[in-house]
């Protein structure tokens, strides 16, 4: 069967039949999924270029005429394959809560507090080099009703397309130190504890700006295409 | 600004996409632009797309057979010639971008307007019959969800299309959306399970 993505790197995902997380138990197919062959449908990919995204997209804070409450915060980071190879040119769309842990959605009833200079959603193009960066407050903790006394750590929601169907991914971007981490059934549901900590953003004083904001950094990695022999080749 | 290119430990994992994602992913609703919509064929130049004009409409339900009203469904598909945006220099300009996404209805409903597309190049010079990839999210689903659809009235072409080879024949109809009309426009129906007695077929690539 002809691969161009090695099948081996999807181990780091979740088992989509994660108990803990109730809401798994009746949305998981019972059968097997079937492996079926990369043909130009999944090796083809929806393209969003630097015209897809306002000027301003990729600041959460200015999307009102205030600012909004709680920390800044500047999240950057780099977008590349698994072979390391910077993804250019990608589009990346994000979504959270704001600082109290509230999201803009008519179905969450967290009685914490809107912000009306907030609505929490943004998107950015990664440049030539894979590079990309958010300005936004950092998200708080929620609760939510999978099990009694249960908070969701802070995160960001990002969606990622790569250059294929099958480099697709949404994720969320958790805080270092989270006191949460270790009673959430969706963080946990990621059993490769290396792969898990991918996850956990990090502190990063050279992207920290002076009396303005904290910076963290959250590379994110997709799927990669082995190099064909055309292009360079090379033994495994 | 560059960093030594070393090979990462291994790809990011996948996080389910939560139930409020739709006023950043699907936000006609809300107050930011919306990116991407299920109408294909929006846009100046629709008329100049390639491929019958059809809607493609069902449900999305449970195990047990609960309708799903806060998943969100993705499309990718060729035009009518088989050919995909942003990869044949044909379309380039085109209004067609082959990619729809839109939230669930409260009733699991998910609708698209595009147009059929053509036939494909299979792996070792066959040919796959016209078919859409579908990318699923949803809560409780930490993983996107794969799956494709075909098309009733290609049923000839079905036998030798390389994916559905691949699906036992007793589960081949769960991806075949079924062809039909309402008011004189070509309506697909696809319902989605993901589980229960029709649970739809899902795909690893
Ligand atoms: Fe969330």
């Amino acid at each position: 069967m002809s691969r161009i993505y090695p099948i081996g790197s999807l181990a780091a995902h979740p088992p989509s039949l994660s108990p803990g997380y109730k809401s798994t138990v009746l949305r998981t197919p019972s059968r097997p999924l079937i492996r079926i062959p990369q043909t130009m449908s999944e090796l083809s990919g929806p393209v969003f270029g630097h015209e897809s995204v306002g000027e301003k997209d990729n600041d959460l804070t200015l999307q009102h005429a205030g600012e909004p409450l709680g920390e800044r915060i500047i999240v950057s980071g780099r977008v590349m394959d698994e072979d390391g190879r910077p993804i250019p040119n990608t589009l990346i769309e994000v979504w959270q809560a704001n600082a109290a842990g509230r999201y803009v959605h008519v179905v969450d009833q967290h009685p914490a507090p809107l912000d009306p200079n907030f609505s929490g959603a943004g998107r950015t193009v990664t440049d030539e080099n894979g590079f990309y960066r958010f300005v936004t407050v950092k998200p708080g903790a929620y609760p939510w009703r999978n099990h009694h006394n249960a908070w969701r750590p802070a995160h960001i929601h990002l969606s990622l397309f790569g250059p294929s169907f099958l480099t697709r991914l949404i994720t969320q971007m958790y805080f270092p130190g989270d006191p949460l981490f270790a009673f959430d059934p969706i963080f946990n549901s990621i059993t490769d504890e290396k792969a898990r900590v991918r996850l956990i953003s990090k502190f990063d004083l050279a992207t920290t700006e002076p009396e303005w904001a904290l910076g963290y950094k959250f590379d994110i990695v997709l799927r990669g295409r082995e190099q064909t022999p055309f292009e360079d080749p090379h033994h495994d | 600004m560059t960093e030594t290119a070393t090979r990462p430990e291994g790809i990011t994992p996948s996080q389910t996409v939560g139930p409020f994602f739709a006023y950043a992913l699907t936000p006609h609703a809300y107050d930011f632009p919306e990116l991407v919509t299920g109408n294909l064929l929006a846009g100046p130049d629709a008329g100049e797309v390639s491929g019958e004009r059809i809607t493609i409409t069902g449900r999305l339900f449970d195990a047990e057979g609960n309708v799903i009203p806060d998943a969100m469904i993705e499309i990718w598909q060729a035009d009518g010639e088989g050919r995909f945006a942003g990869h044949d220099a044909a379309l380039s300009n085109s209004a067609f971008r082959g990619f729809g996404r839109v939230e669930c209805e409260k009733d699991g409903r998910f609708t698209f307007t595009t147009v059929k597309p053509g036939p494909l190049p299979g792996p070792d010079g066959g040919r796959q019959a016209p078919h859409v990839n579908i990318g699923l999210f949803a809560r409780g689903l930490l993983n996107r969800l794969f799956t494709r659809f075909y098309f009733s009235d290609d049923a000839a072409a079905h036998g030798g299309d390389p994916v559905l080879a691949l699906v036992p024949a007793d589960q081949r109809a769960t991806l075949i959306a079924t062809r039909g009309s309402d008011g004189g426009k070509t309506v697909y129906n696809l319902d989605i399970h993901l589980g229960g007695g029709a649970e739809t077929v899902f795909f690893e690539a």
